[in-house]
Order: C-alpha cells, then structure tokens, then sequence
C-alpha cells in the first residue's frame, strides 16, 4: 500500500522526529511511504474559533493535495478528527461534500491505522521502561480510540503500562482556548499531568503533539518529571 | 388583579405561534446514536424516529426478573442495597408479629395507618397509640407529624429499581408516607412487578379514567447528599423504610 | 461572586471580564479546587456501578434520546394534549411568555391564596426567573426546603451546581451557617447538620399555606406533572400546604408514561449515580374526593422565556432535550477548575453554555463557548444524546459571523490565505522557527499568555519537510 503522511504544522515545524518516526514504522511493515509537499495545515484553528469560511477554504486546498491517496496517515488524533469527522460537515452541501466524504474514509490517525486498518499490533519493537498513556480528547471520543493505543504499547518488549487515575481528563490544550483562557488551561493541565505524574512512570506517551506540547509545557516549568514521548517514536524505536 | 382567561389566552397564543413558527424547519436526529441492529430503522436503515416503543427500550434497561421468584429476589436484593429494611414473613398473623416486635424495639409511641385490607389486621399488636389517617374525620397535621412510624400498603414493588410504588388513592394520602419518620409498608409477594413499565400498565389498568392526585416511587429512605456529597438518610422524609412481604413463592 | 462594580446596564463585554476574573480568582484556590474535585470523585465509581446494571447503556441513551427528540418535535401538538389532561385533572395552566409574566403569575395565585407563609422545593426555573427576589420584594417569607438550596439560601447565594447547590461548601462553614441563623451548637458532623436543617424546616412545611415546586416531566398522555428529588421535601411541599403551584419550562413536555419507564432511571443514574432518586412523584391535579390530604388547588405555570428561540435553531434544538441530571457539569474540567459561579449563569457548565447565549444574547454570553477545550466528555455523558461540545462550536460559528472580533478575523483571513499557498506556508514556518527564541525573549500577547505558566521547548534545527526531503535523497 502506498501512504501518504498527513504532518500536521507544528510536527512539521516543532516535532519533525515523530513525522519521521511513522515513516519508519510503516515502512519496516513493508508499506511505501509518500509525503506531499503542498499540504499545510488541516484548518483546525479557524474551525474552532467559528471563522468557517476561512477553515472551509484551508480543507479544500487539503482536498486537493491528498485526492487520489489510497491511505492518509496522520500522527494526531486531533488533525484526523477534523479531516475525517468536521471536513464532511463543514463541507455539506457543497460540490465538495464528496470528496471530503471520500477522504474521511482514508484518512487515519497512526495508531488507528496499524491496529483497524492494517490489523498489526506488534511492530517488533522494545522499550524497557514503565509508561502511562495520556488519552487525546479527540482520538478518545471523536475517533473512539481507546483500546488501540494500549493494544499497541502492550506488544511492546520489555515495557510496563500502567494507567492513571484521571484517564479521562483533558489536557487543557485546546488550541487556541490554551491563550484565550491561559489560566483555566494551566489549571487543567495541573490536574491531567499530576495524574500522570503519579503513576510514576518514565514517559507519558500520547498520539497528539499538541497535547505533549501543554504536558511538557506545565511539567518544565514545575521542573518535574516525567515528560512525554509520541507512540510513533516507541514504536519506531527512534525513542531518545 | 387576578390575570384574566383571556391575558392568559393571549399568553398561550402567542408562545404557541412562537413553537409552530420554530419547529417549521425540521431538527436534525439525535447525535450519535449507537444504532445498533436493536435500534429501530427505517426501511432506509437510518434510526427511525418514529416514536420508540417502549418494548424496543425494555431489554437495555436494568434486568427485573423473568419469573415472579427471580423477580422477588431482584426486588429484595435492590431495596436491602438502598439501606430499607426487608422482612419476609408467610401470612398476615406473622406480619402483624413482625410490626409489634419492631415497634417494640424502635419504641415507638404513635404510630399513622389507613384502611386497608392489608394493614388492619397488622394493627392488633402493636403497643401504642395509632392514629387513622383518612376517612371523614381527615386528620391534623401537627398529630402525623408526631407520629414515630406511618403504616401503609402499596400499589406495587418494582424489583427493577428496588422502588415501592404508593398512592393518594389507596395508600392514605399524600403525608402519609412522607412524614412520619419511619415508613413500614406492608405489601403481598404477588405485588412485585418486574419493571418500571410494569408498573405502569397496572397503573393504567387500575386507574384509567380517574387517576389518583399522586403516584409516587419511593426508592429507599429519604436522603441527601448536600454536605460535601456524604450520604445522610433521612433529610426531610422517613430516615427509615420497612417493607414487610408477605407470602412465599416456594409454598405456592 | 457578583459584580461588585455598581455601575447600572452592565457595559458590553462585562459577562467575559467577570467570567476571566472570576475564573483566574477561582484558579488560584488550590485548595478550593481540590475540596470540589474529592466530593465529585465518588460520583464516578456510583455511576459506573449503576450504569453495569443496564443491560445496553448506549442503547438506553439512544431510547432517551429519541423519548426527547420525538416529544420537542411535537410541542405544537403535545402542549395542547397536556394543557387538555392537566386541565381534566383538576389543575389550571397558566401561560408565561418570559419572567416577568411568570413572577406576576406567582404572586397573583399567592394573593388569591391569602398566603403568608411559601414553602419551595428546589426549581430550577425559579431561579431562572429570580422569584425569590420578587416574592420577598412583595413581603412573603419565602423558605428553600432542599437542604443544598437552604444552605444556598441562607448564604444569600444562588446554586453552585444546579444538581448539587452548595457542594463547594464545606461543613464547618455549614455548622458556623447553622450557629448564626438557627442558634445551633457546632458540630462536624453532616449527619446532625442534616437533622438541624430537618427539624427546623418540619414546621415550617405545616404552616406554610402554598407550597412552589418544579417539574422534571409533563406527561402528556395523563397530565401529570413528573417530579425527582432525594430528600422528600418536594413531597411536603405537595402534600401539606393549601395550594400547590408548580413552575416548568415548556419543554418538559414527554408523550407518554412509557418515556418514564425509561427517563426517570437514566436522570438518576447519569445525574446522581443512583438506581432511581429517591421520590419520583407524579401528580394529577389537586386532592381529589376520598383522597386523606393533598391542596385544594394546583396550578402550573409553563413558562417560555426564550426557549422558543433555542427551539427555532434546528441545529441546537436537541439543547432542550436537556432533563438537568447534571452529569455534564460533574464531567466537565473546566467547570471543576473554575466552579459554578464563574459562568454567571442560572444553568452553569457545558449545558449552560450552550443555552445561555440563546437565553441571554450570543453577543454578551458567547465567551461561554469559548472557554472550553471541546473535550467532549460533556457530550459523552448526557443521557439523552444533547450534542453539547459540538454546539459550542456552533455558538462559536454563529458569533464570528453576527459579531466578530475584528483583529481576530483580520487574523483568521490571513492565516487562510497563507494556508491555502504551499510556499508561502512553508516559508511561514521557517519563519516561526527562526524567530521563536526571539519571540520568547519578546513576549507578544499570544506567546506570553503561554509562557506565563508553560515552557516552550526551542524549535528545531530543520522541519519535517526538509528532513524528509534529506531522507529521500
């Protein structure tokens, strides 16, 4: 199968690593990986904050640059869910409804993809260290991904999987809400990373850089520890 | 100053335009439905919106028994959950044993009852004053609400819910059940109904064309949890609920 | 909790500088935030409990949802058949097309009554309406008989959490309450507090003449009116005094009694973590010939006040499905971090702000929506299917076009624009990434609300593109 990666922009410009990481996972499980220069950003932003007519003009220029792929594969749950839950609505009654029908059912987030599409659990990797998973908001309940994730980390060698006892809480990144509402955020970041932090593991891992960006971001500047690390790069075995 | 029939009617009118005029554009159906393949679907496949017939509902809720026994021990098993006291005795003669040694026990001083076929012969035994609440005389308030325990019957036993069903009409009014600090129902074995829905066919059977003014299920003693979401028994209604069943599935 | 500022008309934009106010005020309670989160902690475990014992919890929503759907849907049609079985009960309708007109409603039948002393049992629409104020304005005394609404009452604040109202207070703060108002001795016990509040209030549902309650449901098919409570004090409240009138909003309204069989468990299960409340009462019209007790009259009051602008919104009119079980709130993050009195609103949490700003105007109310992170636990746990985060979104949608932020949109405009050329996004991004320390070191407004409380890692040496680019090679 060929795959085109789908980067969101601050992987692109902020986390290139874990682009790179699902590359080489799905590459070693014998796929042929493409990545498409002219695609930016999924319109998240500009959705969220209610600008619709901005974010529908930025999905139909996604439209456009992924027509044709046989699978689009994408390291967050977040991005995914827009492309695949809010690109059919937002494009509803458009000429474009069905082409973003069409490409909501190609799109996938990573893990998603192994496990449903690909049916893999076990990519043959190890990480000899105790791990706790920080659900996304939206893998967890616009894409109902909640199993998969855990399947995938359970195959890993040598690793310990423990969860926390907020498992559904929120990170409180929230795109934009993070700097609208800076200290509602930071409150809920307290309470989402303390919950990780008691599980006393050595890395959170998480399917969405714009959570580990909030997690990483409050346990800095509290200088604690652990930090996290995204479920492509354990899998790649590209972990630092 | 009273508000007129006709302000009133104006009033109607004007909010029911307002509704008419609003659900013209039709509402999407429900979000996310799980629409699995005991959801009803139209001949399309999508859920049917159609009104849902409560026999479609009926096997996602909580189980109540299939058969009267097993519907007897849900109902048992839910009430002694929700902290009310079950005694199971075999006729009416051990019922009214059971009301005297707990009166005896609690102390009680007063005890409220109605006419019922199913509480007088209870009353015999018991070593206090008793008061009847109903009939022409009516009662005082002030002489319930010193009442240590109320006495009633039912019109039936939800095992679903644990949930004892009372009535206006054929449990003594409204306060009975209410104010007094203990409530002790008494109720027969064939009483038990396995749900909610149960409950409401009886109701519409006996009652159709001339509802009592209050139906009430009453789920456990009274309670609160407003302080710091701790559980105190006993906010305002009964702080204790006796059920007293009588008869046995096993001797029939 | 209020504004303290004494200017009159509020200024525009004064709902969202109170909320940010009072929500960063809020955030620095540690210790306030904690005590909320403990007594919530319970609920789950009750509510994962109870929901086991339902054979197909998703289905049960999905039976709920449609019992709601079906009945909002048909309000033209089911307010007339229950205005006609009300009425053939024995009780009077009485029609109210916004607060006022029910406040003037309550004290006519009050005046008919002769009363002296009210007695209420928890309504939510009653505070909706602020009838407490009206009612002692015109010299009634006036008693909340729920123990939280008391509590509330007597602090001289509305509720907290429209399900549990004064679950932020703490019971030393309760037995001091208690000492000043009703001579009690201390105590830490919520057991004697409770006593205290039932022994007090044991008279007062004696004497008092009219007794005001809510209604959950309007049952259609019999005219009954449906109400849940745990303590029993909405019984009395019913049962003990001369009148009794009942306050509902118009969208109460369900067909049948069935919807019951399936609604009243769910309310509780999902709001409570409970099997069942522990009253759920049906009432069909005054005392009745034969009955031993009951008022002589009843009279409801169906109140619109703005519903019929939500139920014109096809997109949100699934928003008056809403049973008020709470489960929303008692999920939700950000009414955790920020509590109830930060939202400014009758109805608080993630139901309030998708309501509100249909109730009160999007232009003032519509910051509700945006402070959420569109978690979507809210939506996940409403019993009857209310697709509460993605109406935020809605709400959101409806306010950039009927009254955007001007640099916002100038913003919004640009970035779509660069979105759209491949280059020019590329280059944007080198940009951002080359320019990030300096910005660190700046603080412009975005940037700095960041750093405030989080750190930013530095930007790497290239970007995906060009590493794949290099990889490729």
């Amino acid at each position: 199968m060929t795959i085109s990666l789908f980067i969101p922009c601050f992987v692109d410009q902020m986390t290139p690593q874990v682009g790179l990481a699902v590359a080489t996972v799905l590459e070693r499980l014998g796929h042929t990986v493409e990545f498409r220069p002219a695609q930016t950003c999924c319109g998240q932003p500009s959705f969220n904050a209610g600008y619709q007519d901005e974010a529908r003009a930025v999905a139909i220029h996604a439209l456009e640059v992924f027509a044709g792929a046989e699978a689009v594969v994408g390291p967050s749950g977040s991005c995914v869910a827009m492309m695949r839950v809010f690109y059919p609505e937002l494009l509803a009654g458009t000429p474009h409804e069905t082409a973003a029908l069409d490409l909501a059912a190609r799109t996938f987030e990573f893990g998603e993809f192994l496990v449903r599409k690909l049916g893999v659990t076990d990519v043959g990797a190890r990480f000899p260290h105790r791990v706790t998973y920080h659900d996304g908001c939206h893998g967890l309940r616009e894409l109902r991904l909640r199993e998969e994730p855990r399947q995938l980390l359970r195959a890993v060698r040598d690793l310990e999987l423990v969860e926390c006892d907020e498992p559904e809480s929120c990170c409180g990144f929230g795109g934009l809400f993070s700097v609208k509402f800076p200290m509602v955020s930071t409150a809920m970041a307290e309470v989402k990373a303390g919950s990780l932090a008691r599980t006393d593991c050595d890395y959170i891992v998480s399917s969405d850089p714009s959570c580990q960006l909030q997690l990483d971001g409050w346990l800095s500047r509290q200088g604690k520890r652990p930090r996290t690390i995204h479920l492509a790069e354990i899998l790649a075995g590209t972990a630092s | 100053m009273i508000r007129t029939a006709a302000e009133n009617a104006t009033a109607r009118a004007a909010i029911m335009a307002r509704v008419g005029e609003a659900l013209r554009i039709p509402a999407p159906p429900p979000h996310g439905l799980a629409g699995r393949s005991t959801s009803p679907v139209d001949a399309a496949g999508h859920p049917s919106l159609a009104i849902l017939p409560l026999e479609a509902a009926r096997p996602w809720l909580p189980d109540g028994g299939a058969t009267p026994a097993e519907s007897l021990a849900v109902c048992c098993e839910n009430l002694t959950k929700l902290r009310a006291e079950v005694f199971q005795v075999p006729d009416l003669a051990a019922a009214a044993d059971c009301l005297a040694a707990q009166a005896r026990q609690r102390d009680w001083r007063r005890v409220a009852w109605h006419a019922h076929p199913l509480v007088e012969p209870l009353l015999a035994g018991v070593p206090c004053v008793s008061h009847r609440i109903g009939g022409d005389a009516g009662f005082d308030k002030d002489t319930l609400e010193a009442c240590d325990a109320g006495l009633s019957a039912c019109e039936c036993l939800v095992a679903q819910t644990g949930s004892i069903l009372v009535s206006s009409q054929t449990c003594g009014g409204r306060a009975l059940s209410i104010l007094p600090h203990v409530h002790v129902v008494v109720a027969t074995i064939e009483q038990v109904v396995p749900t909610l829905a149960d409950a409401f066919d009886l109701t519409r059977e006996r009652h159709s064309g001339s509802l009592p003014s209050m139906l009430s299920f009453i789920t456990g003693p009274s309670r609160t949890g407003d302080i710091e979401r701790i559980l105190v028994l006993g906010a305002h209604g009964p702080k204790e609920l006796l059920v007293i069943l009588v008869g046995s599935h096993a001797a029939q | 909790m209020t504004a303290a500022l004494p200017s009159s008309p509020p200024a525009a934009g004064a709902a969202k500088r109170q909320f940010l106010h009072d929500a960063a005020e809020h955030v620095r309670d540690v210790g306030h935030r904690e005590f909320v989160r403990r007594a919530l902690g319970g609920y789950y475990t009750s509510r994962d409990t109870q929901k086991a014992r339902y054979r197909d919890w998703e289905q049960a929503r999905d039976a709920a949802s449609m019992a709601k759907w079906s009945a909002v849907n048909r309000l033209d049609e089911l307010l007339p058949r229950f205005e006609a079985a009300f009425t053939a009960n024995g009780g009077q309708v009485h029609w109210a097309r916004d607060a006022e007109e029910a406040r003037r409603i309550v004290l006519e039948l009050l005046a008919t009554a002769k009363a002296k002393a009210v007695i209420k049992s928890k309504c939510m629409t009653s505070e909706e309406i602020h009838l407490n104020q009206a009612l002692e304005a015109d010299g009634y005394g006036v008693v909340e008989s729920d123990l939280g609404e008391f509590i509330q009452q007597l602090r001289g604040e509305p509720p907290y959490h429209f399900v549990f109202p004064c679950m932020h207070v703490r019971r030393d703060e309760i037995s001091d309450l208690f000492g000043q108002h009703l001579g009690t001795p201390p105590t830490d016990s919520p057991e004697e507090l409770t006593m205290i509040a039932r022994r007090h209030m044991r008279r007062l549902y004696v004497d008092a003449d009219v007794g005001i309650t809510g209604a959950n449901f309007l049952v259609a098919e019999t005219g009954q009116i449906s109400i849940t409570e745990n303590e029993g004090n909405a019984r009395l409240t019913a049962a003990l005094p001369r009148m009794h009138i009942a306050i509902a909003g118009i969208e109460k309204v369900v067909e049948r009694l069935d919807d019951l069989a399936v609604l009243l468990p769910m309310l509780a299960t999902a709001g409570a973590g409970q099997p069942m409340t522990c009253y759920n009462t049906l009432y069909a019209g005054p005392r009745r010939e034969g009955e031993a007790d009951g008022p002589e009259e009843m009279h409801l009051v169906l109140l619109d006040n703005s519903r019929t602008a939500l139920l014109a919104d096809a997109e949100q009119r699934d928003a008056l499905h809403c049973i008020r079980c709470g489960a929303c709130l008692n999920v939700c993050p950000i009414f955790k971090n920020v509590g109830g009195f930060t939202y400014g609103t009758t109805y608080q949490g993630p139901i309030g702000s998708v309501i509100t700003p249909h109730l009160r105007g999007l232009k003032e109310w519509n910051h509700l929506s945006g402070a959420s992170s569109l978690c979507g636990a809210c939506t996940d746990a409403c019993p009857v299917r209310i697709d509460i985060h993605h109406h935020l979104l809605h709400n959101r949608r409806n306010a950039a076009r009927s009254s955007p932020d001007r640099l916002e949109r100038i913003g919004q405009k640009l970035f779509a624009a660069v979105a759209r050329r491949p280059w020019l996004f590329a280059t944007g991004g080198w940009l951002f990434r080359k320019t990030l320390g300096l910005a660190k070191a700046i603080r412009p407004p975005v940037l700095s609300a960041w750093l405030a409380t989080r750190d930013l890692p530095p930007a790497p040496a290239q970007s995906f593109r060009a590493a794949w680019k290099r990889r490729q090679r």
